[in-house]
């Protein structure tokens, strides 16, 4: 009934120095699903979804114990180049981080990294991804402009765009609407819709309505623990635990 | 009765502001009323393409073109030697080195900029000296060469700190972008915070440039002072800052000697100058 799982993380445990951040946390995300996050603040949930791409190593003094799975790859064994599991799970962040570079720099970067140098081809991509992104209207005349330049959603659409060109197969999204306004929030969440036929996404996300919107499979985070995961809809009508029907219910949070 | 203090006190750091502009004026103004009066003597096409400096032959030989070459190629060469490893030294700390290392290195570095000048100098003259002299096999070490090396030591500080501060205060998000789309940490660097911390590091360089341009006790100590254009960096060298440390003492007031030195000091001023106000222009072009 559930289809292929794409990333799983199992038994985790993670300390910043002696502040433990998440308890045994255990969950599946299904390949081709928007998988929600959701929580109070400092629950754990963007520490959670960090070790996906191995981010949280930026951080000194962090710790990680259990395993992060992406298909049978187990990501988090030392072996394992942070560089390769980052080309292929991608992340948008809270804070739209375009680059202080002009939009088609902001695209061909990701590419440039990988080893790309066919200017043709880069051409190319850089307008799929930014056609991908529901941005191409607005920028295509100024691709040579400064990506700061743009408005705060056009900034993280084309944070997505970035993201797509490099051709992920897992995208991050850790609270991608937090500053943006409502209609730039549709357009996010649009293009989430749009994109999980071909992206396997996880969101971490402070806005219970857009979880409900746009995910297919919901985790409720409290204090570091996972609460209680399953379909979006199953949580969102029949919570199991009271405590998750307290947070959407918005008793407390 | 408080409002007087207030007052008073207002004044008071009022004034001392003003001081120092006052000062600078004042220097100026001294600078070039004795420097301007060379060109009684001499025109200052003549002052400044003149291939020779003799100032107390009969008549007096005043071109400075020796000293501003001087001045430039024991300035270039130790930029060329200061900026990269300048620059390296400010991505080490900045962003590859573990916390313990960068406490040390930091303060290496404000310990090398406390190093008086006449010290290095000296370090420089039984050290650099004949070790540049035995490898080039020279007749003398006292070389461009070995000024653009001792001055190297006393740009890289200024370079290293200003340069640390831009690619510390490029945004962490940049680097988290960059990570996160797989660049490895060399490519963030070269190609994400490089370029965000460019201006300042632009400022830092020309600060540390600045530096060099004006230092006067290591270079006379030994670049040799020979004032004659040089064809290599392996050849003795007079800079402008020598130029005046040295004859001032012997050069009589009112002379046309005593006032071709001031005049080479109001070409210090501007070049200095012109070094400062670029630097200022990068460092405001970051805010």
């Amino acid at each position: 009934m559930h289809n292929k799982i794409k990333m799983q993380a199992k038994d985790v445990d993670f300390f910043y120095g002696k502040n433990q951040a998440l308890k045994n946390v255990n969950l599946d995300v299904y390949a081709n699903r928007v998988t929600a996050m959701i929580g109070p603040s400092g629950c754990g949930k963007s520490t959670f979804i960090r070790l996906f791409n191995r981010m949280n190593e930026l951080v000194p003094h962090t710790a990680l114990c259990g395993k992060i799975f992406l298909d049978d790859l187990e990501i988090n064994n030392p072996s394992v180049d942070p560089v390769d599991i980052r080309r292929r799970v991608g992340m948008v962040f809270q804070k739209p981080n375009p680059f202080p570079k002009s939009i088609f720099e902001n695209i061909s970067y990701g590419l440039k990294v990988n080893g790309i140098k066919d200017k043709a081809f880069i051409g190319q991509k850089v307008e799929d991804s930014l056609k991908r992104a529901v941005i191409w209207g607005e920028v295509k005349d100024r691709l040579h402009d400064s990506a700061l330049k743009l408005s705060g959603g056009q900034q993280q659409r084309l944070c997505i765009a970035r993201c797509l060109a490099v051709e992920t197969e897992v995208i991050l999204f850790d609270e991608p609407c937090a500053s943006l306004d409502p209609i730039s929030t549709a357009k996010i969440e649009e293009l989430i819709l749009e994109l999980k036929k071909d992206y396997t996404i996880i969101i971490v996300t402070h806005n219970m309505q857009q979880a409900a919107r746009v995910s297919d499979y919901t985790g409720f985070f409290l204090l570091g623990e996972l609460v209680e995961f399953g379909k979006t809809q199953d949580m969102f009508t029949a919570p199991r635990n009271k405590k998750t029907e307290d947070y959407i219910t918005g008793r407390f949070g | 009765m408080r409002k007087f203090k207030e007052f008073l006190i207002e004044k008071l750091i009022f004034i001392c502001g003003l001081a120092s502009i006052f000062f600078v004026i004042l220097i100026f103004l001294f600078l070039t009323k004795e420097g301007l009066a060379v060109f009684k003597y001499v025109n200052p096409v003549d002052f400044l393409m003149g291939k020779s400096w003799y100032p107390i032959s009969e008549p007096a030989q005043l071109g400075i073109l020796p000293l501003i070459f001087g001045s430039l190629i024991v300035t270039l060469g130790a930029a060329i030697i200061s900026i990269p490893i300048g620059i390296a030294c400010a991505v080490y700390i900045a962003e590859v080195a573990p916390s313990k290392i960068k406490e040390v290195l930091k303060s290496g570095i404000e310990l090398l900029a406390a190093i008086p000048s006449v010290v290095l100098g000296f370090i420089g003259m039984v050290t650099l000296v004949p070790w540049v002299k035995t490898v080039f096999h020279l007749p003398t070490g006292l070389t461009a060469l070995s000024g653009s090396i001792i001055l190297a030591f006393m740009a890289m500080p200024t370079i290293v700190s200003i340069a640390e501060d831009a690619l510390y205060s490029v945004p962490k998000s940049y680097k988290e972008g960059a990570f996160a789309l797989g660049a490895t940490h060399w490519q963030t660097i070269y190609r994400v915070l490089l370029p965000a911390a460019s201006s300042g590091i632009v400022a830092a360089v020309m600060l540390g440039i600045g530096r060099v341009i004006g230092e006067t006790m290591a270079v006379m100590m030994i670049t040799g002072n020979a004032a004659v254009i040089p064809q290599s960096i392996l050849v003795p060298v007079r800079t402008l800052t020598a130029t005046i440390a040295a004859e001032m003492g012997e050069a009589v007031v009112g002379s046309e000697h005593y006032f071709a030195l001031f005049a080479i000091g109001i070409v210090l001023f501007i070049m200095s100058f012109i070094i400062n106000v670029t630097a200022d222009l990068f460092l405001h072009k970051r805010h």
